[in-house]
């Protein structure tokens, strides 16, 4: 069993409840924060910690509440983005309806150390219900001084705010989930000026993951030098993978950054192997947005290295032969999945999701997705391949908000290592409706294009 | 149609519009619209958002722009219960093609359409949040995760019995 910060007390019977919550050693890190620290070296323990935010783009925790602006007399705010919405990604999910009060407590010493005293936790619309359980924390944690005006006697003052967004992938790019916080259109700003500077209000804002601020409960229980001596390089602590797609057992797993893919894909700790003894295609390891990788790339990187559930040895290789870490949306694709169609999902929800504010996204998107189900259903040329690629290409790079390389990337990436699926699919019109493409030589090792 | 809020809708819009600094109540409009479409027949149409702005201060259009950007809100009536099934890269390789085939043989609709006894909504949406637990579907506040033919069919029939009785 590997090491647990987040999800060790997962399991212990009606810990959503404050009571046990408490008396499993819960509200301890605010204690120490409010009582024993200041805000400044709150942020030097969670610089030492080395934690990288957790949402997607593993920016260092520390250094983002550094570059917060302070100007005189300007209230700042802490928003804790839970809008997951990225496909295969669901863990935020899970630590907030089976650990709200951890939430909560990360919040608290969080908006200390920021300054902040009304905190907001925007949360995607469908998460109806985890809505409930996160207000009815908030009133545990209110009714037992956690929250509310002069807390624990220090004079601090912390309000903790569920906002419900109401279904737009788009929300979770934080300057766009400021919009939606403001009442507006999901529309991601131009920066500068970054939030850091002019955020919710033109106020001074900090936008972090859920299992980002989760995480500050061990960083400051144990001291940041101590969180990061697990893990490895610039990995550290532990990370909430969600699993899911052709394995034995989907669901939400807390890793710490050293095991294998190999052994977290195949021991029974984990996914536990392929369903119904099948054999591993393809994986898309850090949310749908990262590049899709076959088999053999997975398990191991181009130079026949062990490749880790880490952020550096995912991203070994570049996008030419690695992938990312991401969000930790962990999809795996059994033999019998066909890539080009899984494509076409993911480039439908990309052309659905785009706000539609830059015509290489709005465009690009919609092209992308017509072409892939022209190819799906038979009527594909060769030339469409190329198209695609050249459309993406276009793309990245090209836009206001990263949504446009993330609907870019998964495209380059399918056509990059399955090009040959595409053409079986284009030369075999009817074949294709009926059959799939299969595993082929994606066990063995792969041309990598220059 | 005008639309009014009862006490205790007014009760909660309030508590909502309390979450935001002071003159920043449009910050409330995404909670309020989901207030005002779950208060009333499950949709929004002109005259409730135009209710929600005054009730916010702020100009019609403000809210319809919001409305028709967010696709939780429908900007069209909609059965009693809104199958929301995910259609999603995840979903699909756990089996949702079947799944969505099956409820429109069920229900007799397809995807966008609503049953003639206006009890059904079908609707095809993207990624929930729940690709561990697929194939799954959303109705009103809960997920019906694990889906199989079976359960499909046990689950229209729990919905069906609530309206008949
Ligand atoms: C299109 C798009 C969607 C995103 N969705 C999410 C999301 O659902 N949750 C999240 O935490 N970050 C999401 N992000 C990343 C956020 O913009 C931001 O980087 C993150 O919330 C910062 O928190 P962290 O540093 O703690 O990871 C998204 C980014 C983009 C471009
Ligand atoms: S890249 Fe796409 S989603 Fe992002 S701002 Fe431009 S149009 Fe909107
Ligand atoms: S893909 Fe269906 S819930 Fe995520």
């Amino acid at each position: 069993m590997g090491v647990k910060l987040l999800l060790d007390k997962a399991n212990v019977p009606e810990i959503r409840g404050y009571e046990v919550y408490r008396r499993e050693g819960g509200y301890r890190s605010v204690e120490k924060a409010l009582k024993e620290m200041n805000p400044e070296s709150i942020v030097e323990e969670v610089k030492k910690s080395g934690l990288r935010g957790r949402g997607g783009a593993g920016f260092p925790t520390g250094m983002k509440w550094s570059f917060i602006a302070k100007p005189e007399g300007v209230p700042r705010h802490l928003v804790c983005n839970a809008d997951e919405s990225e496909p295969g990604t669901f863990k935020d999910r899970y630590l907030m309806e089976f650990l709200p009060h951890l939430l909560l407590e990360g919040l608290i010493v969080s908006s200390f150390a920021l300054g902040a005293n009304d905190t907001y936790i925007y949360i995607r619309g469908e998460y109806a219900w985890i809505t409930d359980i996160l207000e009815e924390a908030i009133n545990e944690a209110k009714a037992n001084g956690w929250l509310g005006k002069n807390i624990l006697g220090t004079g601090f003052e912390c309000n903790i705010y569920v906002h419900r967004g109401a279904g737009a992938y788009i929300c979770g790019e934080e300057t766009a989930l400021i919009e939606s916080l403001e009442g507006k259109r999901g529309n991601p700003r131009i920066k500068p000026p970054f939030p850091a500077i002019q955020g919710v209000w033109q106020r001074p804002t900090v936008v972090n993951n859920v299992e980002t601020l989760a995480a500050i409960v061990p960083i400051i229980n144990m001291g940041g030098e101590e969180y990061a001596k697990i893990g490895i390089g610039r990995s550290t602590g532990t990370k909430l993978i969600s699993a899911c797609g052709n394995i034995n057992k989907p669901g939400v797993y807390e890793i710490d950054m050293t095991i294998s893919v190999e052994e977290f894909i195949y021991s029974d700790e984990y996914c536990g192997g392929i369903k119904g003894g099948k054999q591993l295609k393809a994986c898309i390891p850090g949310g749908s947005s990262v590049p899709i990788l076959p088999a053999n790339l997975l398990l191991k990187t181009a130079t026949g290295e062990t490749r880790y559930m880490n952020y550096e040895s995912l991203s070994d290789g570049g996008f030419a032969t690695g992938s990312m870490l991401g969000s930790g949306g962990f999809i795996v694709l059994d033999e019998d999945q066909c890539i080009v169609k899984n494509t076409l999902t993911l480039a439908r929800f990309y052309r659905h999701e785009s706000c539609g504010q830059c015509s290489p996204c709005r465009e690009g998107t919609g092209w992308m997705e017509k072409i892939l189900h022209k190819i799906e259903h038979g009527h594909g040329t060769i030339a469409d391949i190329d198209l695609l690629w050249d459309i993406q290409r276009k793309i990245e790079g090209n836009t206001i908000c990263p949504l446009g390389d993330a609907a870019a990337w998964p495209v380059a990436a399918a056509i990059r290592h399955f090009r040959d699926e595409f053409e079986w699919h284009i030369n075999n019109p009817v074949l294709s409706q009926t059959s799939n493409f299969g595993l082929q030589h994606y066990a063995d090792p792969i041309h990598v294009p220059a | 149609m005008t639309y009014t809020f009862n006490e205790t809708q007014m009760a909660e819009l309030n508590r909502l519009v309390a979450h935001y600094p002071e003159g920043k109540q449009k910050s409330a409009l995404l909670p309020a619209l989901h207030l005002a479409q779950d208060s009333f027949d499950g949709w929004l149409p002109t005259e409730l958002m135009d209710y929600v702005a005054s009730l916010l201060h702020i100009e019609p259009i403000e809210v319809y722009e919001v409305a028709s950007f967010y696709s939780m809100f429908n900007l069209k009536p909609v059965g009693k219960f809104i199958f929301e099934v995910c259609q999603t890269g995840p979903c699909m390789i756990s089996g949702s093609d079947d799944i969505i085939a099956y409820i429109q043989q069920q229900l007799a609709i397809k995807p966008g359409e609503t049953t003639k006894d206006g009890v059904f909504t079908l609707k095809l949406v993207e990624c929930l949040g729940a690709c561990g637990y697929a194939p799954m579907m959303q109705v009103g506040k809960i997920f019906r995760e694990h889906l199989t033919k079976e359960k499909v069919d046990s689950i229209i029939a729990e919905y069906r019995a609530t309206v008949t009785k």
